[in-house]
């Protein structure tokens, strides 16, 4: 059975959850920033956590977006392959829900239509749209528009298989290093090992928006993220790069299949305004 | 330790400040960020008067979201300070006090900061709504047509930010996180 969908319902979900996810966190998100403002032991750094919890507040309860840097939209778009869709082109009402978000929402727009150019779109588009088809009749939307204080310090890794997992520690441990004060931690650091050049940085983006306080289902990566996690925190740059223990909230890693000859690693950092939502049609 | 301080920042005050420092700034400052920055440096480079008056000026870069019906600004944290360092030794030269922003500045703008006796704050990134808070006015001064990236005069009550880089010489990314390193296991 083929199902219908009007694309103008994309518009309108696409459209609310850029005005959600820039003015509330996710549960898991919240939850980690309050546990760290707990758990910080450098003076500085707990009262910069403090104040991100006001912040938080503030951002929630007077609808003042969390951070100024609303981010360019990112969107996952899960499609059931018994969907069929009418009313127009789905990249346009992506944009459409977006344009709407981001002008009535008062979020910022930040993006501009040509790299070297520069001029600003002044409605936030286009999106960057990912599409995946999937089996079934649904529609899953996930998005997570991205700051680029900390899209900037994100990097790929061409390591070589002899490498292996001694050199994918230190990939992870250098782009986080170098990153320092300049990505806003404590940050969400979301990994993809493997598959091809754009394959990791696609599963390092898809991995920020899985739920920090789920590990991977596969065993040793679970403990990877886990091992990352600690290392990352030894490194002291903590809350707002000002010295702390607090300097990554998750690490969360994907991986996939890879070719003989390479070990791809994708480092995509997000500050502590780590924003998605997903919706299901 | 914490400080309150009126602008402008007068050389006697910047000498007086050390990294580490916890600041609330009370009085006006200019918006600027990475177009506006570029604009200001063409101009110093061609020799032309610039828009904005730089003696013993603080400057915040900073984007900021709209602002909704009767606010002074939206969201208006720090942006990444790094970007505007190709123009921040002339802009140092030619007057500016203090800057504020998040994020590692290159050798040359610390050591034009040791030379200007300047200060380089950082506020907290990601703090938007908190600091718009703090935010009681805020103008357009020019450059309309850049937007978010316009030059804007605010008028700020304790806006809370602490020293990175004093004139001294110190800049505390480089020693806080030592202090709280811990050696490989």
């Amino acid at each position: 059975m083929i199902r219908t969908i009007e694309t103008s319902v994309l518009t309108q979900q696409i459209s609310e959850m850029c005005i959600q996810v820039n003015h509330c966190l996710s549960p898991d998100m919240e939850a980690a920033l309050k546990n760290a403002a707990q758990t910080e032991v450098s003076p500085l750094g707990k009262k910069i956590l403090g104040d991100l919890q006001k912040n938080l507040k503030i951002a929630a309860g007077e609808q003042i977006p969390i951070c100024q840097d609303t981010g360019m939209a990112v969107v996952f778009l899960e499609i059931g392959q018994d969907v069929h869709f009418t009313g127009g082109s789905v990249e346009d009402a992506v944009n459409e829900g977006v344009r709407q978000g981001y002008v009535s929402g008062y979020l910022r727009k930040s993006v501009v239509a040509d790299p070297i150019e520069r001029i600003n779109t002044k409605d936030n588009t286009p999106a960057v749209i990912h599409y995946s088809i999937v089996p079934g009749d649904r529609v899953r939307i996930t998005l997570a528009p991205k700051g680029f204080g900390s899209e900037n310090m994100s990097r790929v890794f061409m390591l070589k298989p002899a490498d292996g997992i001694e050199g994918v520690k230190e990939a992870i441990l250098t782009a986080v290093r170098d990153a320092g004060p300049n990505a806003c931690p404590p940050m969400v650091v979301g990994v993809g090992i493997g598959g091809t050049f754009e394959k990791s940085a696609l599963m390092a983006k898809q991995a920020l928006t899985r739920d920090i306080s789920k590990s991977s289902p596969v065993p040793w990566v679970a403990d990877l993220e886990r091992e990352m996690k600690e290392k990352i925190d030894c490194l002291g740059i903590g809350p707002g790069g000002l010295g702390g223990v607090t300097t990554a909230l998750a690490v969360n890693i994907n991986t996939f299949a890879t070719h003989i000859a390479g070990l791809p690693v994708a480092v995509n950092i997000c500050c502590h305004v780590n924003r998605h939502q997903t919706r299901e049609l | 330790m914490d400080k309150k301080i009126r602008l402008p920042i007068t050389e006697e005050t910047a000498v007086s400040l050390y990294a580490g420092d916890y600041v609330y700034l009370t009085g006006k400052m200019y918006v600027a960020r990475d177009a506006a920055h570029k604009r200001l440096s063409e101009l110093m480079e061609k020799g032309k008067e610039l828009p904005i008056d730089l003696a013993q000026a603080t400057v915040y870069y900073m984007g900021p979201s709209p602002a909704r019906k009767g606010r002074p600004i939206g969201s208006a944290g720090p942006t990444t300070a790094s970007r505007m360092d190709k123009y921040t030794p002339a802009l140092l030269d030619n007057g500016l006090r203090a800057m504020i922003g998040k994020g590692k500045r290159s050798e040359e703008v610390l050591r034009s900061i040791k030379k200007n006796k300047a200060v380089y704050f950082a506020a907290v990134g990601g703090a938007g709504a908190l600091l718009s808070k703090c935010i009681k006015r805020s103008e357009i001064v020019c450059y309309e047509d850049l937007g978010a990236e316009a030059i804007r005069e605010i008028e700020v009550e304790d806006l809370p930010a602490v020293v990175v880089a004093d004139c001294h010489g110190n800049d505390l990314y480089q020693t806080a996180a030592k202090e709280y390193e811990k050696p490989e296991k």
